[in-house]
């Protein structure tokens, strides 16, 4: 009985170690204590490695392999009804990279992609740094703005998003009607080109300060307090002491919430689907709702096109991390 | 010394008051305003009388007359369970590399960075097949694997951060006890992050409950829809029925502002955590 159980542990375990590939020890004696030292850290990790494996490294394999042939609703294999249609697409190698690079439109996406990432982030961040130095300050009702300004980080974006649109409506939003009563005129907030890309990047900007605010509030409060009072001995003024206590004590949870925020804003997909649909025309479309579009709105659904963009922007963003990561290493940081 | 640094001048003082009044009034109005337009009715909706003939009708319309109560379990179920599973892994992966070296963690710690990076747009058609193949379309427990994905990576980086600030001495000293790391890890080092495991909660609750790309592209009829998808349903390209639909965004926000609510006093920490020790 007990052999069993130790077998059958041993099995399950060796075959989470082959997995991760180096862990394999040359001779069974080294595989065994590796096994019984670190089958417990094995375990605990194993659901995550099991869930990102198949629903990540999969769908990310097949990703790559549909952007390689002309898998489209056409030619994939379906079931109707009882009937089984075999799937016809064929590998057609780089074609579809050729297609999408030679493409303007995929200059102007990207062009487009990268300003809007910029100006988010930049204006993001800088408001949330503003309001983390103003609530870090001892001062009468402070919880109260803290709650409110948080507020629509609890809201779930798609209804932000909704209440947005309801306020940018160009006949009757609450934004134009205060404008008329003031006597300026409508503004055209999502159906011209210029506005709307201005509204898209204002949206998600309100979107996203909560989560910048908060995160810099919590690097704020953990710079000593002694710093501060050593430099006012010093002499140094307010300026001086953001400068080289507060600006220096941030850069930590800085560098990796403006490198979160990168990702996660160049893959902004709710903000820019809900409030324009990429319109009007195409001029509000980012990468990723472009690939959507061509998967799931465009008739006939381009799926291996689709794919083709979704490797693309993963490679952008690789090379982004990739260059983002070299350049904080020069700084000295280590991560 | 220090007490003089406390001291402000009148001035700043009504200048730091004003722009925080300011931004909170732009954080809080749009969300106010869709709360007092459900509270009237549909035809005033567009109005801006703050209130005029306050009534539930809207709430009224969207009980008898849509499924909105139909789209709501949906996502409760679907939010619901992911939130359970997406904070019981994170914490056990969290704990794992927390405390243990072992062969493979460095490798781990980087896929689950470099999944934030995975744009939905390369994983959601390939993702689509894979659930047609598995009879998972149309099915919660799809969207709730899929769920997983997108919070847990970043969820088990916050349960690191939580679990690196916790003494290790309280791992040894259950291990004297004689219990084995499951053990410690389930009877005394658990119950000591509470505040990480609220915050991972409220992560994986917002990304389930608020999710819409693969929501509206995995679920298609009245009765399968999520409310993502069934709120889209309100607004065409053409015409908007305001009075359901700000009553509808209410009630999808009261959930997640409950929820908040509970979490948010150790949002601060969290985010912390996570941030300078991942």
């Amino acid at each position: 009985m007990t052999v069993h159980t130790g077998q059958s542990t041993a099995k399950a375990a060796g075959e989470g170690a082959r997995g991760r590939g180096r862990a394999t020890g040359e001779r069974p004696g080294r595989l065994r204590r590796a096994l019984s030292t670190h089958w417990y850290a094995w375990t605990m990790v194993a659901p995550v490695v099991i869930v990102l494996g198949v629903i990540i490294g999969w769908p990310l394999g097949r990703g790559i392999y549909l952007s390689l042939t002309d898998a489209n609703e056409r030619n994939v294999g379906r079931t109707i009804g009882a009937n089984h249609i075999d799937a016809t697409y064929e590998f057609v190698g780089l074609d579809n990279y050729v297609d999408v690079l030679n493409d303007p439109i995929f200059v102007q996406r990207l062009v487009w992609t990268v300003v809007w990432t910029v100006c988010c982030v930049s204006t993001t961040f800088l408001l949330g740094l503003v309001l983390a130095n103003m609530l870090n300050r001892q001062f009468r009702g402070r919880a109260a703005y803290r709650m409110m300004l948080i507020l629509p980080w609890a809201v779930p974006g798609f209804v932000s998003v909704f209440a947005w649109r309801f306020l940018f409506n160009r006949d009757n939003g609450l934004l134009n009607k205060v404008l008329d009563g003031g006597g300026i005129s409508a503004v055209p907030w999502l159906d011209d080109p210029t506005w709307a890309k201005f509204s898209v990047i204002a949206v998600n900007v309100w979107l996203g300060v909560p989560f910048m605010m908060v995160a810099l509030l919590g690097g704020l409060q953990s710079i000593p307090g002694e710093l501060y009072e050593a430099a006012e001995m010093d002499g140094a003024g307010p300026w001086k002491r953001f400068l080289y206590i507060t600006v220096p004590g941030l850069r930590a949870v800085s560098s990796t919430v403006i490198l979160l925020s990168t990702i996660w804003t160049f893959n902004m997909f709710p903000v820019i689907f809900l409030l324009t649909r990429g319109g009007p025309g195409d001029s509000t479309e980012i990468l990723v709702t472009q690939a959507f579009r061509q998967a799931f709105v465009e008739s006939p659904r381009d799926f291996a096109g689709s794919a083709t963009w979704g490797v693309l922007i993963l490679a952008v963003l690789m090379i982004f991390a990739f260059v983002y990561r070299r350049s904080l290493r020069k700084q000295g940081e280590v991560w | 010394m220090s007490s003089q640094r406390g001291k402000r001048s009148p001035l700043a003082s009504v200048g730091l008051h004003a722009t925080l009044i300011g931004a909170s009034v732009i954080a809080v109005f749009p969300v106010l305003w869709v709360l007092l337009t459900s509270l009237k009715p549909a035809k005033y909706a567009i109005t801006t009388d703050f209130f005029k003939d306050t009534t539930l009708d809207n709430y009224r319309y969207l009980v008898d007359k849509t499924s909105f109560f139909t789209w709501f379990g949906n996502s409760a179920l679907i939010a619901g369970v992911t939130t359970l599973l997406g904070v019981f892994i994170s914490a056990t992966t969290g704990y794992a590399v927390s405390r243990f070296k072992f062969p493979g963690m460095r490798p781990l710690m980087w896929t689950l960075l470099i999944t934030q990076m995975f744009p939905m747009a390369i994983l959601i058609v390939p993702l689509y097949n894979l659930m047609g193949q598995l009879g998972l379309l149309n099915q919660p427990v799809g969207l709730i694997i899929t769920y997983l994905t997108i919070a847990v990576p970043f969820c088990a980086w916050m349960m690191k951060g939580f679990f690196d600030g916790i003494p290790v001495e309280i791992d040894e000293s259950g291990r004297v006890d004689g219990l084995n790391p499951f053990g410690t890890f389930w009877r005394l080092i658990l119950p000591l992050a509470k505040p990480g495991l609220a915050v991972t909660a409220f992560y994986s609750f917002i990304t389930a409950w608020g999710e819409v790309a693969y929501s509206s592209a995995f679920m298609v009829g009245d009765e399968n829809l999520t409310l993502a998808g069934g709120l889209q349903t309100f607004v065409t390209q053409y015409t908007a029925n305001w009075g359901p639909m700000t009553a509808a965004s209410v009630l999808i926000a009261v959930p997640a502002a409950v929820f908040f609510l509970f979490a948010q006093k150790h949002l601060v920490a969290g985010m912390t955590a996570g941030a300078t020790k991942g």
